[in-house]
């Protein structure tokens, strides 16, 4: 243990502890702006390079005041250290680089999406900044988006956040700092359009932006604009990970589940049906789980099949390997999202139950996730032009969509989903948890294999946050390896280990690009780095699922129902054609045009 | 006989001409024209004792001649051939009359070490790299030293960090090699970057074979078997020379395995930087080596722990390598005893400005700046009066005729709020306005900003806006107060040293030349004539006989006629609108009856 | 070329090389072997260093005299760029600075070869250690 003096506090801090850490450890918090940990997910982004959280080393290792100030988020402590936090001279440092930082960030918060949530303004409003001396040039940028992420680099304060993101955790590589000086920015290569890079929309860059620089684009104004239209019958779904969230938006503990209060808000706001994509979650491992047994049955018998199968339910992890894995394009799941499942089955199915046209519906998305914005987007999801999901809304979109409705979550009963798209088992509602889909899967899939019941349904070794895991499930005699990843980077080691052989014999892997799964999608409340969020959010979906009188897909009556009036069998000629999906070679747009 | 006459511009300012056309008549009238050769030469470059006139073959070496002293020098000298004594140079140690220029001081100044072999030999011959000593040094090491020993000479040497900041060399080697591993990078920093300075260039030109004798007694001496040379890719001719270097070394068991028969492997790569100047910072170099964008990160860790490719590395600049070679054969005794007590050893300079000897030059630490502009580099061009010195390039400061006693170090620049930086100096007359030298700077520094952290992106910035607000004539004094509170907080915020010194140019003009600044914001005056914004051209309505061919050269139609006729005068005068002029000064070089002048 | 195998080796190396250097420096037949380096460091070339060279290697076959040119790095005079450095045996080196293809032609046929001082010496204002 190391010896250090903070302020005048003594304390014991193990080596390797950052001064900022050491501060913490006593009581003492520093500001920070740059600085970023999502702590347990090996994220951390400390370039050192905002310079907010300076503190003064009156006494370095050698025994002599440090002729600079240091960060305290980079510097490491030392024996017999002593630092000072908040000397003037460090006040007058810190409240002068916020100020030269403001003096190159547009003074527009009352109209940012960000305000309110934004960290720029929480610390300026931390240290009492009232005026900003220096009037100057601000650096403009042009404007650019995706369908689903927003660059207004005018913001940007260079903190980096989203370059360590996207490249050490995603290993998207689309955003990187480029210019000098003051016209240094982030931006993907030769500042081309985000959507012409290797960006996947996975949204994590949006996620830890801690100003509006990165944002997600709002469809609130469609979605309105459908409810209001007389014409259209208005149907919305939610995702699992929506509603072990968005409380948060309305003051709740994070990890509140407010599934009844969220489908009574969606009501109120005047939505026509208010289902849930829990239903079609179950109908996914359905089709995911029947086409795994078919590829393992078939190499069994000494046919070919791609194995490992995996999961195809995250957008930007489709997207990624559409865009990075060309040649490994046979070996995801063909089943479509439950996104898009319910889409094609509200459309089809559902729209001629209660004779609609297709055109006339208009299905809304409920989504922990940006990319989800993307997804309905695609082509392929499209019957004449005429897309399964129409607009896909964020947890966060939800939430101001309920404040704007003057609806009070906080103080509504709760109610049930509608029929027939609303019934779900807890199987469904831990897709939004990393591991998720894999215990889904296997609780149905072993069932269905060896007609025997599962003996315990809770498959603790994928549960958890750990960015890799696996497991060998024995399906009577048969044992079947499965591996579990989130982040991108990990599943990038993944697909290069089936490109080279698969040495380990995984049969299905589960990817998913956020930290933690849907739960730390980039569409969430803004964690802010506060890594118990997300492992709260975690439980309460074990806990939802635990709560379920029905816990395997298989199970569900509404689902059953279904293959017997509509789709016949998992994976027969309809539902292929329905709820299953092809892939694109898009790896032109990873190659530096 | 031949007379050597200077005829560099500070000797012709004091009659030089006169003396030469004096030596020609006074020849031509004895008959001696055909026998004695009167030439002018170029700048003896000790302008302090000027004009300068030589005699050989005897080499008798007159200073401080005026044109009525040539009937002597060739009465007495020339023909009788006595030498002048009053008009030799005084030694001013011990007062004694010295006549050939070899036993001068003044000549003593230079001491090239790190230059020794540039200009002497042919950088892409080895065998004359060998003839003079190259190798041995390495050799010694290999076959005599252990690399302890080696680290041990050159730590007691005293050699410090040619690259600007001066950190013990030797120290550096054993930081090192303490963290020993299979794999370790010797990485010469050839990025040079300050503006107007090029030695390292010219070292690796004109002796690229030290450089890589000196890697490899440094891969030797911490343990390294690669060696990296980071050099810009605008050095054609160094990178030329350092592989035809490379090779012939690697052709005569120099480099590559088994060194001299003594087990030892190194060899050497190059690698080309783009000409960034932030990538002199060792951690930003390293970036840039890896294919990362070239800015810095926080140290520690320190290349000596996770350099390289997270190995462990050393990084030297070209000039310090440069030293190595001959501190192994000569011994860090001999280097000791040059230079000042804390600073052993030579120092180069690239001496530029408004100076007559523009040029590389090479002089013991703790020469004064006094020896060195106005002996070595023979004073300030045309005569004039010397301001100020910028030394360190953009990461430095200026010092004043105050400093010009002082002997310069590492440390005493830095004392003097300046620094030794990698050897940019350059000199600066009484037509430099201060305050746009710290803006020059300012710009150079916020060009080459990498921009990662805040207080050098834009606290850089902003100190450039307000030093053009004052250059425009839009300045207060509370913006000279906020340009004192930035400059000391990003000095004390900044990520790297490249931010940690940019306010340096400011600062050491705000101190040394207070008068000036006020004078720019409060009389909006530039006394130099620099600042364009504060230029007034008038026309003295006097001396104006109202032609009318400043109106016509006048390409902003700011110049009109007024009602006022002068006496004597049948037209009426000139004026300027101000609000019009654009300050090109076409009026004034049109004028022929001197009526416009710049207030 | 054979690989250097030792130190010992480097050491005779050096003692032949350098008698060959000095045997090119200091030639029995002072008349006739002249020595001129031109500093062609980047300096010296931006200024015509390289054209001036070649100049003079064709003057001095044109004048039959016998000239050893070499090239080097730079001398530091890089206000008088292009310097040349001139050793005829049996006096001091003379270093010349701003020549051109005129002042080379002058070298060569004033100063050589009839010991005529010409414009433009530069008094060499350093000691170096070797």
């Amino acid at each position: 243990m190391i010896n250090v003096t903070i302020d005048n506090k003594h304390i014991q801090v193990e080596p390797g502890t950052t001064i900022l850490k050491a501060a913490r450890q006593a009581g003492i918090n520093i500001p920070t702006l740059c600085y970023f940990e999502l702590a347990g997910m090996k994220f951390e982004n400390k370039p050192g390079g905002c310079r907010v959280c300076v503190v003064e080393v009156v006494k370095d290792f050698n025994g002599k005041p440090r002729r600079n100030l240091a960060p305290a988020c980079a510097t490491d402590c030392v024996e017999g250290m002593e630092v000072l936090t908040h000397s003037p001279r460090v006040i007058n440092a810190r409240k002068t680089v916020l100020e030269l930082i403001l003096s190159d960030h547009p003074n527009d918060c009352l109209q940012c999406e960000k305000s309110g949530d934004c960290e720029l303004q929480a610390l300026a409003i931390r240290l009492g900044v009232r005026d900003i001396p220096f009037k100057g040039v601000q650096s403009t940028y042009r404007k650019d988006s995706t369908l689903s992420v927003r660059r207004d680099m005018d913001k940007c304060v260079m903190c980096r956040r989203c370059e360590t993101m996207c490249n050490n955790i995603q290993s998207v590589g689309a955003l990187s700092a480029v210019n000098r000086g003051f016209s240094a920015v982030v931006a993907p290569a030769f500042e081309q359009n985000l959507g012409d890079s290797s960006c996947v929309n996975c949204g994590q860059c949006v996620q830890v932006c801690p100003v509006g620089a990165l944002s997600l684009v709002d469809n609130i104004g469609d979605v309105m604009a459908a409810i209001n239209d007389p014409k259209k019958t208005v149907v919305v779904q939610t995702a699992p990970a929506v509603r072990v969230a968005l409380g948060e938006e309305f003051g709740m503990e994070p990890g509140t589940i407010v599934t009844g209060k969220m489908a009574a808000a969606l009501r109120e706001i005047g939505f026509d049906y208010v289902f849930d994509t829990d239903w079609s979650a179950d109908l996914t491992i359905m089709e995911e789980g029947t086409e795994l047994l078919g590829r393992v049955k078939k190499v069994l018998n000494g046919e070919k099949a791609a194995l490992p199968l995996f999961t195809s339910c995250c957008p930007g992890w489709v997207s990624f390997y559409e865009k990075n894995f060309p040649d490994l394009l046979d070996y995801p799941s063909t089943a479509k999202s439950p996104q898009q499942m319910f889409g094609a089955v509200a459309k089809n199915f559902f729209a001629q139950k209660i004779g609609v046209k297709r055109e006339d519906m208009v299905v809304v998305s409920i989504m922990p996730c940006l990319a989800k914005k993307s997804e309905c987007a695609r082509d392929e999801f499209k019957v004449n032009g005429n897309p399964d999901v129409d607009y896909s809304l964020t947890t966060r979109e939800l939430a101001h969509l309920i404040k704007q409705c003057n609806v009070d979550l906080n103080n509504l009963e709760p109610t049930d989903f509608d029929s027939p798209l609303g019934q779900s088992t807890g199987a469904a509602v831990i897709f939004g948890a990393t591991g998720g889909v894999m215990e889904a899967a296997v609780r149905t899939a072993y069932e269905v294999y060896t007609g025997k019941p599962l003996a315990n349904i809770n498959l603790e070794v994928v549960r958890g946050l750990e960015g890799t895991k696996e497991a060998t499930v024995d399906f009577n005699g048969l044992p079947v390896h499965v591996g579990v990843c989130y982040g991108l980077a990990n599943a990038r080691k993944m697909m290069e280990e089936v490109r080279n052989g698969n040495p380990r014999g995984f049969h299905f892997i589960e990817v998913m690009a956020c930290p933690g799964g849907c739960i730390g999608g980039a569409g969430q409340p803004f964690h802010h780095g506060n890594s118990d969020i997300i492992r709260k959010r975690m439980e309460a979906t074990y806990r939802e699922d635990a709560g379920k009188p029905i816990r395997k897909s298989h199970e569900n009556p509404d689902i059953i129902a279904i293959y017997k009036e509509y789709y016949g069998e998992p994976c027969g000629h309809l539902s292929h054609e329905q709820l299953h999906t092809h892939y694109f070679d898009r790896s032109e747009h990873v190659e530096v045009k | 006989m031949h007379v050597l006459c200077c005829g560099g511009t500070g000797c012709h300012a004091s009659a030089s001409a006169q003396i030469i056309e004096n030596f020609k008549r006074i020849l031509a009238e004895k008959g001696l024209q055909d026998e004695v050769q009167v030439i002018q030469t170029g700048c003896f470059g000790f302008c302090e004792k000027g004009p300068i006139v030589k005699i050989m073959p005897d080499n008798t070496f007159y200073t401080q001649v005026k044109p009525e002293d040539v009937e002597k020098i060739v009465n007495e000298h020339i023909i009788k051939g006595r030498k002048v004594t009053d008009l030799l140079y005084m030694d001013p140690e011990n007062q004694e009359h010295v006549s050939d220029s070899k036993h001068m001081g003044f000549y003593r100044k230079q001491l090239r070490i790190a230059l020794r072999n540039c200009g002497f030999v042919n950088p892409e011959n080895i065998d004359e790299c060998i003839a003079r000593g190259g190798y041995e040094g390495l050799g010694k090491c290999l076959t005599e030293m252990t690399p302890q020993q080696v680290i041990d000479e050159v730590t007691k040497s005293g050699l410090r960090g040619r690259g600007g900041a001066g950190f013990p060399t030797g120290v550096k080697w054993g930081l090192c090699a303490k963290n020993k591993c299979d794999e370790m990078y010797v990485i010469c920093n050839a990025d040079e970057g300050d503006p107007g300075a090029f030695m390292d260039r010219s070292i690796m030109e004109g002796d690229p074979h030290s450089i890589v004798e000196a890697m490899a007694i440094c891969g030797y001496a911490i343990g390294a078997t690669h060696g990296l040379v980071y050099i810009r890719a605008e050095y054609p001719l160094a990178i030329h020379r350092l592989q035809v270097a490379i090779a012939q070394a690697r052709e005569y068991g120099l480099l590559g395995e088994d060194i001299m028969g003594t087990g030892f492997n190194f060899d050497i790569e190059l690698r080309y930087g783009a000409g960034a100047f932030v990538c002199g910072e060792e951690t930003a170099l390293i970036h840039s080596m890896e294919g990362k964008r070239g800015e810095p990160t926080l140290k520690p860790p320190f290349p000596a722990v996770s350099g390289y490719m997270a190995k462990p590395s050393n990084v030297n600049n070209v000039e310090t390598f440069a030293n190595v070679p001959i501190i192994i054969t000569k011994g860090a005794d001999w280097f000791q005893t040059i230079g000042s007590e804390k600073s052993k050893g030579t120092k180069v300079f690239a001496l530029a400005g408004q100076i007559n000897n523009v040029g590389l030059i090479e002089v013991p630490m703790g020469t004064t700046l006094r020896d060195i502009i106005f002996e070595i580099g023979g004073g300030i061009k045309g005569g004039r009066q010397f301001k100020a010195v910028q030394t360190g390039g953009p990461s430095g400061g200026c010092l004043t005729t105050k400093h010009l006693d002082t002997p310069i170090d590492y440390d005493s620049l830095v004392a003097a709020g300046s620094m030794m930086g990698s050897g940019g100096m350059v000199v600066m007359d009484e037509t430099s306005c201060m305050v746009a030298i710290a803006k020059f700077y300012l710009e150079f520094t916020c060009e080459e900003s990498c921009g990662k952290c805040s207080p050098c992106r834009v606290g850089n910035k902003r100190m450039l806006e307000i030093l053009e607000k004052i250059t425009d004539g839009r300045g207060t004094m509370e913006d000279l107060q906020e340009l004192r509170n930035l400059a000391a907080v990003i000095k004390d915020t900044a990520l790297c040293g490249l931010g940690q010194t940019s306010p340096n140019p400011v600062l050491s003009t705000l101190d040394n030349f207070w008068d000036e600044y006020v004078e720019h914001v409060v009389d909006k005056k530039c006394r130099a004539g620099v600042c364009k914004k504060l230029m007034r051209y008038e026309i003295d309505r006097e001396k104006c006989i109202g032609c009318g061919k400043c109106a016509k050269n006048c390409p902003a139609e700011a110049i009109s006629k007024t009602n006022y006729i002068a006496e004597g005068h049948k037209l009426p005068s000139m004026e300027i609108d101000p609000a019009k002029c654009i300050k090109c000064g076409a009026c004034m070089s049109g004028c022929k009856f001197n009526a416009i002048s710049v207030k | 070329m054979a690989k250097v195998k030792s130190l010992a080796e480097l050491k005779a190396m050096r003692e032949k090389l350098q008698t060959g250097l000095d045997l090119r420096e200091k030639s029995n037949d002072p008349d006739s072997l002249v020595q001129i380096k031109v500093a062609m460091a980047t300096c010296g070339i931006a200024a015509g260093a390289k054209q001036v060279m070649e100049h003079l290697m064709e003057k001095a076959d044109e004048l039959k005299l016998a000239v050893v040119f070499t090239q080097t790095g730079c001398m530091g005079y890089c206000h008088a760029e292009p310097t040349i450095e001139v050793r005829v045996p049996g006096r001091d080196p003379l270093v010349f600075g701003h020549v051109d293809n005129k002042r080379a032609d002058e070298i060569l046929t004033k100063y050589v070869m009839n010991n005529e001082m010409v414009e433009g010496i530069i008094p060499v204002n350093y000691e170096t250690i070797g």
